[in-house]
């Protein structure tokens, strides 16, 4: 009789609790909706984010101005210029006067490329007499510079080998798998995702918590029957809903505005992108035990958070060519593993297996920022 | 009904500055007691102590029977806590600020509207407005039903007047006296010495000391000194002509009279103001307030 007695009253207060927790994680979802700058962080941003990087930075090669520059016109450099104008990424920039004009036009940045044909290209026929063409690239963006530079290389080669119908020493095919149109948006999307999904959840949930210190809300809360860990979790409910919206807008805008599809498992990817936002919500946990001010939080989020993430964690620099002291602080930071995951998943399209080890290290950061965030959590005000 | 709360010897230190200072306070169950003091003194620290947010460095707080470190848990349970500046949610409404914090103590406001009822007649009307968008009156006031509406056996309220007109003032300590009337402990800080009067008893806090306590009257009665006011002629030169006077204690202005502390007769005042150039200034004889008590303390430690 008085154990039921005892479970009856452990049943009413866990009841009580849960109505506690609902009206905690209603009051949340209020204030986010009300704060317009909130609403337009968490809800807009992201969007925003995803058709700027998707349609206005453009990291592929195109309209590149090409003009060539010759002694004397022949027959072999008009069908040679005329197969490099044919390729969409370059431009027709005409013919340069003289050398000077040349490097003038390079200068003034009216072309970004200029052909130079030696005066034994095409005269004699080619593969009569030893000829150079010489290939002048405006380097300022090196990795634009590089590429079509190869472009071009590639296709006076090509051009070349089939005059004089002796193939080039070495033939390399280059296959582009995952991405054969070398689309910009398979890079970037795992990146994005990893950027936008740590900004929303991090930053955005210690802001929450942060601002409630602030403001003093958080005095008159610990002074309550609530205890610390369900202030803290009542904050991660709605952030975490939050995110999944922002993951599932991010994955359709990709997949039907895009046009990244998802090559392998989807169920894969989903629960690796909420382990992620788990993680990342950890991480907001833990900086709101730390700093007192949302600028400091603000900061501190910038540091440990944006920087790390654009920089360590191979969305724009590959891991590999980072210097060594940097590449491994870049094991510490959770976007390199999960970007890593979702290009596997989603490009690809490989198994779920094939991220295990990516999968575990993310869920022991889990577990340690936690545990660290239960451990730093203070009940009290000093 | 009501639990006395029990403070012996607490002290508090952030860094090299001593918030509060060595505090040993008795409070009686359903007492209305006020801290005063100035801006500084060390008020807000005791409350948060009292509170259980702030650990004291020494000392032992003890809320009825429960112990302010080991048990703080349960004195949360039965304490409402008002804070020193707004800390409701601003942008949500009367209603679902009220709604949340009742939620919070698990209770529901109409479970507990009884408690809150003639306080929260004056907001009813506002019940659908942001707390961020009231007035500074109605912001303490509904900030009070706050902490009240899980009825509290102890209330503590941290400058609740403080940038509240005259008759939200009068209003507050109204229902304040009702509900220690009823059987509440209540621990009110304020600034204002007007409103000593109001308290069952007073504690006067300085530097983080309480340098006296007591009723209002016995405060007062323990000023063994004589005191007068004097009107007429501008106030700042008759301040500094009186503080000349070798027999003035402590001469200082309330509005556009003086009060002066001095052992001596009207005659004798009169007639060296008159010495002075002041004929027609009025010297009469004062009884102190709670105030004059507080400055005679604080100036008289520290000379003129």
């Amino acid at each position: 009789m008085k154990c039921f007695a005892h479970l009856l009253t452990r049943m009413v207060r866990r009841k009580g609790d849960m109505a506690r927790m609902g009206s905690f994680v209603k009051k949340e979802f209020l204030l986010i909706l009300r704060d317009k700058r909130t609403m337009l962080i968490l809800i807009v941003l992201p969007i925003v984010m995803i058709l700027i990087f998707g349609f206005a930075i453009s990291i592929e090669i195109e309209n590149i101005d090409v003009a060539y520059y010759a002694h004397e016109e022949n027959s072999d450099i008009t069908q040679v210029m005329n197969k490099i104008w044919s390729n969409e990424a370059f431009n027709n920039a005409g013919r340069c006067g003289s050398i000077q004009d040349a490097s003038n036009a390079l200068l003034a940045g009216q072309v970004d490329i200029v052909v130079y044909f030696d005066e034994n290209f095409g005269n004699p026929p080619l593969g009569g007499k030893k000829c150079s063409v010489e290939l002048l690239v405006d380097a300022c963006d090196p990795n634009t510079a590089t590429s079509s530079a190869a472009i071009v290389n590639t296709i006076i080669s090509q051009y070349y080998a089939e005059k004089t119908d002796s193939a080039a020493p070495i033939d390399a095919h280059t296959r582009l798998l995952y991405n054969p149109t070398m689309d910009s948006s398979y890079n970037f999307v795992p990146g994005l995702m990893g950027l936008i999904l740590m900004l929303i959840c991090a930053m955005m949930t210690s802001i929450a918590i942060v601002r409630e210190k602030e403001t003093g809300t958080m005095e008159v809360l610990l002074v309550s029957p609530t205890r610390a860990w369900m202030i803290l979790l009542a904050k991660v409910i709605p952030y975490f809903t939050v995110s999944c919206f922002n993951l599932a807008t991010i994955l359709l805008l990709s997949i039907y505005v895009l046009g990244v599809p998802v090559a392998g498992s989807l169920g894969g990817l989903l629960l690796s992108c909420m382990l992620y936002i788990l993680l990342a919500l950890s991480i907001g946990l833990f900086i709101s035990t730390v700093m007192k001010t949302q600028v400091t939080a603000i900061l501190m989020s910038i540091i440990m958070i944006l920087l790390p993430t654009i920089l360590l964690s191979g969305m724009i620099y590959p891991c590999e060519n980072l210097p060594w002291p940097l590449q491994y602080l870049s094991m510490i930071v959770p976007a390199r593993w999960f970007i890593s995951i979702v290009k596997k998943l989603m490009i690809e399209g490989l198994p779920f297996s094939a991220v295990l080890h990516e999968f575990v290290v993310i869920f022991v950061m889990l577990v340690a920022m936690l545990a660290l965030s239960v451990k730093k959590f203070n009940d009290r005000l000093d | 009904m009501g639990l006395g709360v029990n403070i012996v010897n607490i002290s508090k230190k952030y860094g090299s500055t001593v918030a509060v200072d060595n505090v040993s306070l008795n409070v009686a169950a359903g007492e209305l007691l006020g801290i005063i003091g100035p801006d500084g003194a060390g008020k807000s620290t005791l409350l948060r102590m009292i509170a259980t947010l702030v650990l004291p460095d020494s000392g032992e707080i003890k809320v009825g029977d429960y112990d302010g470190i080991a048990d703080y848990h349960s004195i949360r349970r039965i304490l409402g806590y008002m804070p020193g500046r707004f800390s409701l949610y601003q942008d949500l409404t009367v209603e679902e600020n009220l709604d949340f914090f009742a939620s919070v103590f698990g209770t529901t406001v109409t479970a507990n509207y009884h408690y809150i009822k003639d306080i929260y007649c004056a907001l009813e009307p506002f019940k659908r407005r942001r707390a961020g968008k009231l007035s500074g009156g109605m912001k303490q006031k509904l900030a009070l039903c706050c902490s009240l509406i899980h009825h509290p056996e102890v209330l503590l309220l941290d400058e609740p007047t403080t940038g509240v007109d005259p008759v939200s003032r009068y209003e507050f300590w109204e229902i304040l006296k009702r509900l220690s009337g009823a059987g509440m402990t209540i621990i009110v800080s304020t600034p204002y010495m007007d409103e000593a009067y109001k308290c069952h008893r007073i504690a006067m806090m300085l530097n983080g000391r309480i340098v006296k306590s007591g009723t209002p009257d016995e405060i007062i009665q323990e000023f063994d000194k004589r005191l007068w006011k004097v009107t007429g002629g501008d106030v700042y030169d008759l301040l500094l002509v009186l503080r000349s006077c070798p027999e003035v204690e402590l001469c200082n202005s309330f509005g556009n009279s003086l009060h002066v502390v001095a052992d001596t007769t009207k005659e004798k005042l009169c007639s060296f103001l008159a010495g002075n150039g002041y004929e027609d200034v009025l010297v009469e004889p004062l009884s102190p307030t709670v105030e004059d008590c507080f400055i005679e303390y604080v100036v008289g430690k520290d000379g003129k």
